[in-house]
């Protein structure tokens, strides 16, 4: 059994010249724990590894049952050079929430 | 009904692009005292400097006359105050065309308190040595491509232009949060030393600053994030009290939702540090916020802190950073992924043999690999949009992009159709400095009569 991201949590990405902010918003403030033990900066440094170079930095917020991940040299240089089609990398929540987490939570 | 004693922010753009009538519905219905337009991008200041290079009476935001003649009649008529950097990079410019505006629309002399003095292009001139945050490089490497420089004002200033009375204040570059806090502080006379207050008033603007991102806008999930009457969705405002309390609402009977759920993603939209979040203003933390849904599309927001401003201004620096070519075409049915692929080894072969060179290039498979990547991992889609794209600093090597893609209808891969037309635009570059707060004059000027 696994679970992704996306089953306990939902995310919005936001950009800042060439780095990626992505929140993980827990829907069950229950969740936060199961999330904070496994969705680890190294995780999900690993996930992005072919399109971020990082490094990855995890904030926790715990008020808000969430999390906000600031990923480094994510977007082709920053949204002005970007190369890519989604030069804001609005669409890279997706990414987060594709994450296979391996323990389902209690 | 708005509650008693409260001052009431209407958010009514949140981008160059934001759409335009959920503004006016903000105002007819909304019941707000302030309507607040953030209409710059990173890069708009820079592009607008060189469209008033061309014309000296343009270079204010392009959108600044159809979104304030919409408005307008309603705002002059129940008396709500117009903040805005539409102004861009003429904010005089653009107090003369939005009272040109009001004058053809029969509303009479309008005065406008105009905001200057976030252009600094003089002075990082003659400050080489001072380090861009991005590379630690000195400024000096990017100074003689400059097309722009412009700090990011706070609300102090911005606060002082609406002490003019003036109906409108038209400013170039402001801070998103610093455009919403002002009205807040103008209202209740809130100082930088009403620390509590100012982090409320910051993280109310902070939400409002993304108009719908608030309401419902990206957000919904078939199924698993619902938004009823999305094509609908209206505005959000803020509700502020002299205390600091803040609720955010939206325009009566439209669509969209408005809850914690909402409200949590625009909190942590394109912060990094949470516990320091920088603004003109203060350097907010959002760790002890809690969002509580008090009513219907109505979310009191408790607990934002802050600690002092910062010493310096953090300013913009545009620059011309070459040209960056684009081109598309599209393949379908059997074998549409491996054609696409021929196609792109042809393409970057002519464009080899003709000598370009690109600083970066990319392949995209549309429908496949264009947004996450990793091509070999995905599965093939029926059909294929193929695109190509690169920067360099030839204006030629970045249209051979395109030409040599259209041309794989001719002398390519079989069955290649509906390649788009050779596509090439300038790079306009962004980089930013720390200025000491010394070196910045922001300054009020009135357009019209008072």
């Amino acid at each position: 059994m696994s679970v992704r991201v996306y089953d306990l949590a939902h995310a919005r990405a936001g950009d800042k010249g060439n780095t990626s902010n992505i929140s993980v918003i827990c829907y069950d403030a229950r969740h936060w724990d199961f999330i904070a033990r496994e969705l680890t900066p190294e995780r999900v440094a690993e996930a992005f590894k072919h399109i971020a170079k990082g490094p990855v930095r995890r904030y926790p917020l715990r008020n808000l049952k969430a999390f906000n991940f600031v990923i480094e040299n994510a977007l082709g240089g920053g949204v002005t050079i970007s190369l890519a089609q989604d030069i804001h990398g609005k669409s890279l929540s997706n990414v987060m929430l594709a994450i296979e987490l391996p323990d389902p939570p209690q | 009904m708005k509650p008693e004693g409260v001052v009431r922010i209407g958010a009514g753009a949140g981008t160059s692009d934001d759409r335009m009538l959920p503004a006016l519905e903000l105002a007819e219905r909304g019941d707000i005292d302030y309507l607040v337009f953030e209409c710059l991008a990173e890069r708009t200041v820079s592009r607008e400097n060189l469209t008033r290079s061309k014309n000296p009476e343009l270079g204010y935001s392009p959108s600044l006359p159809v979104r304030l003649r919409m408005v307008l009649p309603t705002c002059i008529r129940n008396g709500i105050r117009i903040v805005t950097n539409m102004g861009a990079a003429n904010p005089v410019g653009g107090a003369r065309a939005a009272r040109q505006e009001a004058a053809e629309l029969g509303l009479g002399d309008v005065p406008v308190a105009v905001v200057v003095g976030d252009d600094v292009s003089s002075v990082v001139r003659h400050h080489p040595e001072l380090r861009l945050i991005e590379n630690g490089e000195p400024l000096e490497s990017i100074l003689p491509k400059m097309i722009s420089a412009n700090a990011y004002l706070g609300a102090d200033v911005v606060c002082e232009a609406l002490d003019t009375g003036a109906p409108m204040v038209l400013t170039g570059r402001v801070a998103d949060p610093s455009l919403f806090l002002a009205p807040i502080m103008h209202k209740f006379g809130w100082s930088y030393d009403d620390m509590p207050r100012i982090a409320q008033g910051t993280a109310a603007g902070h939400l409002l600053e993304c108009t719908a991102s608030v309401t419902g806008g990206c957000f919904g999930w078939p199924g698993k994030k619902d938004v009823p009457d999305l094509a609908h969705n209206g505005y959000p405002f803020a509700d502020a009290s002299a205390d600091g309390a803040i609720v955010i609402g939206k325009t009566p009977d439209t669509g969209g939702r408005l809850d914690v759920m909402t409200c949590t993603e625009q909190l942590i939209y394109e912060i990094h540090d949470p516990t320091a979040y920088i603004t003109p203003d203060c350097v907010l933390d959002i760790t002890g916020i809690s969002l509580k849904q008090e009513a219907s599309d109505r979310v009191r927001v408790e607990g934002a802190r802050a600690r002092p401003r910062t010493d310096t201004y953090k300013a913009n620096v545009g620059y011309a950073d070459g040209y960056i070519g684009e081109g598309e075409v599209s393949y379908g049915g059997i074998d549409a992924v491996a054609r696409a692929k021929w196609a792109a080894e042809v393409v970057r072969e002519r464009l080899r043999r003709q000598g370009f060179v690109y600083d970066d290039f990319r392949v995209d498979l549309i429908g496949m690999s264009s947004l996450h990547g990793e091509p070999d991992k995905r599965p093939e889609p029926y059909e294929v949009r193929l695109r190509l794209a690169g920067r360099t600093h030839d204006r030629k090597a970045a249209h051979a992009i395109g030409f040599e893609t259209r041309a794989m209808h001719m002398h390519g891969p079989g069955g290649a159709g509906g390649a788009c037309e050779p596509r090439v635009r300038d790079v306009l570059a962004v980089k930013s400095v720390l200025l000491p707060r010394n070196l910045v004059n922001p300054q009020i000027l009135v357009e019209g009569s008072l």
